[in-house]
């Protein structure tokens, strides 16, 4: 199958009915989505590298998949993540004092999940596609129509979880849509040794509507993702995406991807990036003046500053509420390891 | 005006320290916010380093090609307060991080324990606190350029070209912030003699050509240091020799080249030892053992995992084939192979140096005859293969040119018995005289 494109990298609409849908308002929206979170993600990381947090997973490529999907969804719709969906945390009012957090140390997770309809980062791979199905099948129970959509990767689609998740959600025809963003490398396992045969062939066999998707093209993941949670709304049961991307950068700032891939490789994604591809396209059009581009530039750097700011000032966790959330009756011995840890905190000067 | 310092952070979860491999500024240089200012390694990686300051370079801490603590000072730079207005990367409210908590163990996040202990910044509180004169000011303004016994200063080039010169940048007499080309000049007309033509205008002090290389201690040759004392100091160690005619082996060794199984693959002598030393701990199963003192118990892993001391151009590593006994004959060569090729190309990964339970060393490709190799840590024998000569020898009742060579066998005698020792020796010793024969029969 070839993945469905709506715009080549070289910017152009594909001759698609749906590219008649594309309007300028609608590109200049994920236009500015994609670079805000480009900015946010490339800040964390010099951040990391500054010692200001313990790790950073970049969304440094993924944006376009990230962005396309999650802006085709309903506000009221559900989406757990795994834990590099920087750019969908943000198109949800997910701020950078709470993105960051949890990277810092300071937090377990986040943000509130209710507030933004944003489960907390997953980083125990493909357990949230398990979640995800529960409170899909919890939804169905309630006769909500709410979509829940679940975000994984080429590498978690290999874990028993995802094959369960599968499963359940077509035998209880829960409406959830599953996302994978094939990013080609789960660390340093190429999607070659990851599996023999794509994923969405396999989830086809489950009974999954599946679709195979460009995810360098944010119109065609907008598109598919607008289709696929439609049906699921109409009752026609679960469905998946594979959205064909690339991680520019590590798995993590632990990682050195120059160990094990080439600078050909990188140079090859580059030219299908998803951002230059949507400028393109704008530029074509005369979509976006100077106006547009230069305010977002400003916009773009302030977050930037933001994110430096909200970094260095997030206060440090108070120690005693890792005893306070543990049980909601205190133990005796709990108690007493409260109390020690008190007296040792207090015995240190500064 | 402030300055501001940079610790080494710990940019992969868990490291404690760093090389600095090269500066990208030198004192002096103006520096934005996530400029790239130093490229270091750590046990992972090379990493770039964007510095969190705008401001000017005050001082380069440590010099390229020490090794520093994560939570060390690497660089000052001083801030300006005067202009605000400039540049997209505002300037942050400078918030929490400045002076006391940045001292301490405030801003790095990993590695703060690290830190904090070797600074000796946190106290136990004195048990009369009210009382007791207030502690003395720690030596935080020890960091500045100015009072800090750091390496020179002087730019990447300028220290280049004092390297190529030969010339020690601490013994260089300079004016100002830095040393400078003139400077390093000056020296070396001042100390060889000089041409003359332009007298020194500082008087140099002589400074005697050293006639010692020093080089840091680090990295692989640390690790095998610590190794081999550690080894050494608590297994006490005994070894035994064992003179073997060979030709048989030899032999083998042709016929298995010729042999169509081995079609892609190399076998080598060590092959055939390495299969022999297999041999034997099947017969001898105590010998593939190590001693934990810590919970007072002798060990007796399941799995022969094989360890293989490599010479690597960053020095010696010992990575081990895996349940190497489980493996046929071809499959055992092919894992050999690429554990030596991986190990002179530098690319042996940790795991596949931990957890090695018995050792070969082959100083035999150097051309020599026998050794008393040291224990790999935690285990409790070592077997060492030497050169494989040609010498007159006893051979069916007469004097025949044979294939000889010297087996020698390290035990940890706390473990180990002279009887065990020796049957283990004798046994590789039998195989490799009769490969065939013996194999047959294992």
């Amino acid at each position: 199958m070839t993945p469905f494109q709506l715009l080549t990298p070289d910017g152009e609409l594909a001759d698609d009915p749906a590219a008649a849908t594309v309007d300028a308002d609608l590109c200049r929206g994920l236009y500015r989505d994609m670079v805000l979170a480009r900015r946010l993600d490339a800040e964390a990381y010099s951040l990391q590298r500054q010692g200001e947090l313990g790790l950073w997973l970049q969304s440094w490529g993924q944006e376009a998949a990230q962005v396309g999907s999650v802006r085709a969804l309903r506000d009221t719709d559900w989406v757990f993540p795994s834990y590099r969906d920087h750019a969908a945390a943000m198109c949800r009012g997910i701020g950078p004092e709470e993105l960051l957090a949890q990277w810092r140390g300071v937090r377990h997770g986040g943000w509130d999940p209710a507030r933004h309809r944003f489960h907390i980062y997953t980083l125990v791979l493909a357990a949230q596609l398990l979640h995800a199905v529960g409170y899909a099948m919890g939804a169905r129970l309630d006769g909500a129509d709410e979509v829940v959509m679940t975000y994984f990767g080429d590498g978690a689609s290999s874990e028993g979880e995802a094959s369960e998740a599968f499963n359940w959600a077509v035998t209880r025809a829960a409406p959830v849509l599953f996302f994978c963003q094939n990013n080609q490398w789960a660390i340093s396992t190429p999607t070659t040794a990851q599996f023999g045969a794509p994923l969405h062939q396999r989830a086809a066999g489950f009974g999954l509507a599946t679709q195979l998707v460009d995810g360098n093209d944010v119109l065609a993941v907008h598109t598919a993702t607008a289709r696929a949670v439609d049906g699921v709304r109409s009752g026609e049961g679960p469905a998946l995406i594979e959205a064909v991307t690339y991680r520019m950068a590590g798995h993590s700032t632990s990682d050195d991807p120059t160990r094990y891939r080439s600078d050909a490789e990188l140079d090859h994604w580059r030219a299908l990036d998803p951002i230059d591809r949507l400028r393109r396209l704008l530029d074509r059009r005369g979509w976006a003046d100077d106006g547009f581009l230069g305010d977002l530039d400003t916009e773009a750097e302030d977050l930037a500053v933001e994110v430096r700011r909200a970094c260095r000032t997030m206060p440090d966790p108070d120690a005693d509420a890792m005893f306070a959330h543990t049980l909601s009756v205190e133990t005796p011995a709990l108690a007493a390891e409260r109390a020690g840890y008190a007296a040792y905190a207090a015995s240190f000067v500064d | 005006m402030s300055t501001e310092t940079f610790t080494l952070p710990d940019v992969g979860e868990g490291l404690t320290e760093a090389e600095i491999l090269a500066w990208h500024v030198a004192v002096g240089d103006d520096v934005a916010v996530n400029q790239v200012i130093v490229e270091v390694e750590t046990a992972k990686a090379a990493v770039e380093l964007p510095c969190p300051y705008d401001g000017t370079v005050a001082a380069l801490l440590v010099g390229e090609g020490e090794t520093v603590q994560v939570g060390a000072p690497i660089i000052s730079v001083t801030v300006g307060a005067d202009d605000d207005a400039g540049g997209t990367a505002a300037p942050e409210p400078s918030a929490p991080e400045s002076s006391a908590a940045e001292e301490g163990s405030g801003s790095v996040l990993v590695g703060y324990g690290t830190s904090a202990a070797r600074t000796g910044r946190r106290r136990r509180r004195s048990t009369t606190p009210d009382t007791a004169p207030p502690p003395a000011p720690a030596p935080a303004d020890a960091r500045t350029a100015a009072s800090r016994p750091g390496p020179p200063p002087a730019t990447p080039p300028v220290r280049k070209m004092a390297k190529d010169l030969g010339v020690d940048l601490a013994a260089v007499a300079f004016d100002g912030d830095r040393i400078r080309r003139e400077d390093v000049r000056r020296h070396v007309e001042a100390t060889t003699g000089g041409n003359g033509t332009s007298a020194p205008a500082v008087p140099t002090p002589e400074t005697p050509v050293s006639d010692e290389r020093r080089v840091p201690i680090k990295g692989v040759r640390r690790a095998t240091a610590a190794a081999v004392t550690a080894s050494a100091f608590t297994a006490p160690h005994v070894t035994e020799f064992v003179t073997v005619d060979v030709t048989a082996m030899t032999e083998t060794v042709e016929r298995l080249r010729a042999h169509p199984a081995f079609a892609d693959v190399r076998v080598t002598p060590l092959l055939l030892v390495a299969r022999a030393l297999l041999s034997a701990v099947r017969h001898f199963p105590d010998i593939n053992a190590r001693w934990d003192e810590e919970n007072q118990e002798i060990v007796h892993p399941r799995a022969v995992n094989l360890g293989i001391a490599a010479a690597t151009p960053r020095g010696l590593v010992v990575p081990n084939v895996k349940d190497a006994a489980a493996l046929t004959l071809v499959d055992l060569a092919r894992a050999l192979a690429d554990l030596t090729t991986t190990a002179r190309d530098g690319r042996t990964t940790p795991e596949q140096m931990a957890g090695g339970t018995i050792t070969i060393t082959n100083v035999g490709v150097f051309g020599v005859d026998a050794a008393t190799p040291i224990l790999n840590p935690g285990e409790a024998a070592i077997l060492c293969f030497g050169a494989v000569r040609r010498r007159p020898w006893e051979y069916r009742g007469e004097i025949a040119l044979r294939d000889v060579t010297q087996l020698s066998l390290s035990f940890d005698h706390r473990l180990v018995d002279g009887e065990l020792g020796s049957r283990v020796l004798a046994r590789v010793a039998a195989v490799l005289a009769d490969p065939a024969g013996e194999l047959l029969l294992d």
